[in-house]
């Protein structure tokens, strides 16, 4: 065990061309975490498993980007904001809600949902139109808010499948050159002469009519229902993956970082220790090393995981259990080495604490070892907390990797083809695995000279 | 002599293993087990006395026979000896002893194919699935690895060593069950070659079976080997390489035996210690996480077993699985002990 200096380390290291690609990877995911923890509020992800927060996102729908690459274009999914307009005459306040939309795809949507939170008193009357590219326009839905005294704060959702909707359409069944058996949008966005998608631009209204003040908006969307949605698409529980993606990163580098070096210092100090002790002590140590090194990992920890609990921390300690093993293990022979060396000898003759020289004489000879050791063991880390997340036995209240691929393989992403869902929580790990390694494959060459060759 | 003494010391510490094991796993799971049990009584010795009628005619008002029915429970509790906690020391060792026998016990919800609700008969009717799915993919494994080591060390730096080394760091970073997820996709979905799932629809004792069990098995093993082979190779490559730069090697070299014949039977002869051992530890260690890949594939063996066990907390099922897991972890590592000290005559002569 030659020491290396912490100098030779950094210039050997910059010489490797795996080692560079290591970091330059992990700073990617270091800055993806950064940009994630402060530019998306946490919210987002406390709201992961509440179905109530993704209601007007789209279900498995593939990443818009697909559109990229494809001749057809698949319709987006959209939601819009409207612009608003008031204006005041005879009495009669209008506010109008101007949704526009530039609709370009191959197939029609889905459906849409039109949501207006509104603060109003007295009544109000509502009009649901839209303007085509070729002029006409569709008059949907007349309706009226809910009468009140006194001023309220109301929300109200209209859907596409209304079927007061159907029924006004059918109003306009002479201008259509063919059955109207099909549903709203693929009447209200058809050619006139046949069942065809008319492509521009589409302007949705809503009107609403009071005598006695305007109603004030507070909010106002209207979804159109797509099959492409974001940079990631959603999930069958309409998430957007892209923000579970996201949140996944910091928490793999959590996990993997902080079960690393718990192990590595535990292992470590255990190993040094029970090396430099000798005799019974060795012994003892050397003999509990070897049971918790037989107990088969995987089962304990679903069994940990089920009775305990799957708190993200504790997983993290548990994780630690049986990870340690093998650092203390080789740092114990290595602590064997160290202790015959004539400097240990003299501070033992000078009378210093076994502690003092052990931190102050052995320790810092390891410390090479000890950081390519914590980035080799990232990867499995990471993982084998992927692997009980898969289970089903993660923590619930952080999307991890591991936890959408859980969800992937519940709701049969791989024999529906929803790759979407499935192709990029497994890069992200792999790629999160590939850029220890390669750090740890750097150190350790630098560290182990006998491996140079 | 030597040998000797090193098998009892090692055979000790696994017997000692084994029994930290259990003690674990029951103690992890012993209160639930115990409410389990109970209820399980509770719900026995009513169903008993609400059969029959005339029990419940003899009394006046529905206190006393309230009273009565909890009179018996408690007595049957009694008999069972579940008024002791699970921790007592006779009921711990009464446990451990019968699981030492094998004898876990009837599973609370799972039943084995045949319908037998005995855990040790569902065990023993998953094993040979599991063993069968990785012992073929470790052997296909290991024949490729070796191979394709050999090769790479025969020419070190050379393309077919270079690309061995990137795919066994790159394969290795990828979990099993992800890739089979791919592998589901693209193999079943995309193109519909073989079925998403595992398990045979056919009935286990028909003549077919066998074969669709193979065809079935298909996909899964080439998952395992995919993501394995390259690992191997690298380890293989590795020892060479460490025995390539011995003496006797060079000796022969000055001899003039051709190289590719040193490669392939002198050195590979020498590196067959280390390999055959990490062979034996890699097959115990694929027993751990066949769980994970036989929940992916839905393959009918323990690990899909454990895995059902664990969420509808079926205890017993738990217990057993862990144990005769455990075991088979134990065994193997043993053997790989044995083979090692076997095949290095430096360890023999040592000890």
């Amino acid at each position: 065990m030659s020491s290396v200096s912490t100098q030779e380390i950094k210039s050997e290291f910059l010489k490797s061309k795996l080692g560079l690609t290591g970091i330059f990877i992990l700073s990617g995911l270091i800055l993806v975490s950064i940009i994630t923890i402060s530019a998306i509020p946490a919210s987002t992800f406390q709201e992961w498993n509440n179905p109530e927060k993704w209601i007007s996102y789209p279900k498995t729908s593939v990443p818009s980007w697909v559109n990229f690459l494809s001749s057809e274009k698949i319709p987006e999914h959209k939601i819009l904001e409207p612009e608003i307009f008031q204006s005041q005459e005879n009495g009669i306040f209008l506010t109008s809600q101007q949704f526009g939309v530039f609709f370009e795809y191959d197939d029609f949507p889905s459906d849409f949902i039109i949501e207006m939170k509104t603060k109003y008193s007295d009544s109000h009357l509502v009009q649901i139109k839209v303007i085509r590219p070729d002029g006409i326009t569709l008059e949907l839905l007349s309706t009226s808010l809910p009468h009140s005294d006194s001023d309220t704060i109301h929300n109200q959702r209209y859907f596409s499948t209304d079927s007061m909707i159907k029924k006004n359409l059918n109003m306009y069944k002479d201008d259509f050159q063919f059955d109207f058996l099909s549903g709203t949008t693929e009447i209200i966005f058809s050619k006139l002469q046949e069942n065809e998608i008319q492509k521009g631009n589409y302007i949705f209204v809503v009107d609403t009519y009071g005598t006695e003040k305007p109603i004030e908006v507070l909010e106002s969307k209207l979804v159109l229902g797509g099959k492409a949605y974001g940079l990631m698409g959603t999930d069958e529980l309409r998430r957007d993956l892209a923000i579970g993606l996201l949140w996944g990163t910091p928490l793999a580098l959590f996990i993997g970082i902080s079960v690393s070096i718990g192990s590595v210092v535990v292992g470590l100090v255990y190993g040094v220790y029970s090396g430099y002790r000798g005799k019974k002590t060795d012994e003892i140590m050397m003999r509990f090393n070897d049971v918790i090194y037989a107990l088969p990992a995987l089962p304990f920890l679903i069994i940990l995981a089920v009775t305990i609990s799957n708190s993200i921390f504790l997983m993290i300690g548990f994780l630690m259990i049986f990870s340690w093993v093998g650092i203390a293990k080789v740092s114990r022979s290595m602590s064997l080495q160290i202790k015959t060396r004539q400097y240990i000898e003299a501070a033992k003759i000078m009378g210093q604490k076994d502690s003092k020289i052990i931190f102050r004489h052995i320790l810092p000879q390891l410390l090479p070892y000890a950081f390519a050791s914590i980035a080799i063991s990232v990867p499995a880390a990471i993982t084998t907390e992927a692997g009980l997340s898969f289970l089903g036995l993660g923590d619930p209240s952080f999307p991890t990797w591991g936890q959408i691929l859980h969800d992937a393989n519940t709701y049969g992403a791989a024999a529906q083809g929803f790759w979407w869902w499935i192709v990029p929580p497994g890069i992200l790990i792999a790629i999160t695995g590939l850029a220890f390694v390669f750090i740890g494959n750097a150190l350790d060459a630098i560290v182990n000279p006998k491996l140079k060759r | 002599m030597g040998l000797k003494r090193y098998l009892v010391t090692r055979g000790l510490t696994m017997f000692g293993v084994l029994m930290i094991t259990l003690l674990l796993t029951i103690s992890l799971v012993g209160s639930n087990m115990d409410t389990i049990l109970k209820q399980g009584v509770i719900y026995q010795v009513r169903a008993e006395i609400t059969e029959n009628t005339t029990i419940a005619q003899g009394f006046n008002n529905p206190e006393d026979f309230e009273k009565f029915v909890q009179q018996k429970i408690d007595e049957r509790i009694e008999t069972l000896g579940l008024d002791t906690p699970w921790y007592s020391p006779q009921r711990l060792g009464y446990t451990m002893y019968k699981i030492l026998i094998l004898d876990f016990g009837n599973a609370t919800f799972l039943t084995s194919d045949s319908g037998s609700s005995n855990v040790g008969e569902i065990i023993f009717e998953k094993m040979p699935k599991t063993i069968l799915l990785f012992t073929t993919a470790t052997i296909i494994i290991s024949i490729i690895g070796i191979v394709l080591g050999a090769a790479s060390s025969n020419k070190i730096g050379s393309k077919t060593d270079r690309i061995t080394s990137t795919f066994a760091v790159i394969s290795s970073s990828f979990p099993v069950w992800w890739i089979g997820m791919l592998m589901i996709f693209v193999f079943a979905f995309v193109y519909q070659i073989f079925p998403a799932r595992a398990t045979p629809s056919i009935e286990p004792d028909d003549p077919g079976y066998f074969l669709a069990l193979l065809y079935h098995m298909a996909l899964p093993v080439i998952t395992i080997v995919l993501i394995g082979f390259g690992a191997w190779a690298y380890l293989v490559r590795n020892f060479m390489v460490g025995i390539m730069q011995e003496d006797f090697i060079s000796a022969k070299k000055t001899i003039g035996i051709s190289r590719k014949k040193i490669v392939y039977s002198h050195a590979l002869r020498n590196a067959a210690p280390p390999i055959v051992t990490i062979l034996a530890l890699s097959l115990s260690g694929s027993l751990g996480g066949a769980i994970i890949t036989e929940a992916v594939f839905d393959w009918p063996g323990m690990g899909r077993l454990y895995f059902e066990a664990i969420s509808v907390m079926d205890l017993p099922v738990i217990i057993g699985s862990t144990y005769i897991l455990t075991v088979l972890f134990l065994v193997s590592i043993f053997i790989a002990d044995l083979l090692y000290g076997y095949f290095d005559p430096r360890v023999r002569t040592a000890n």
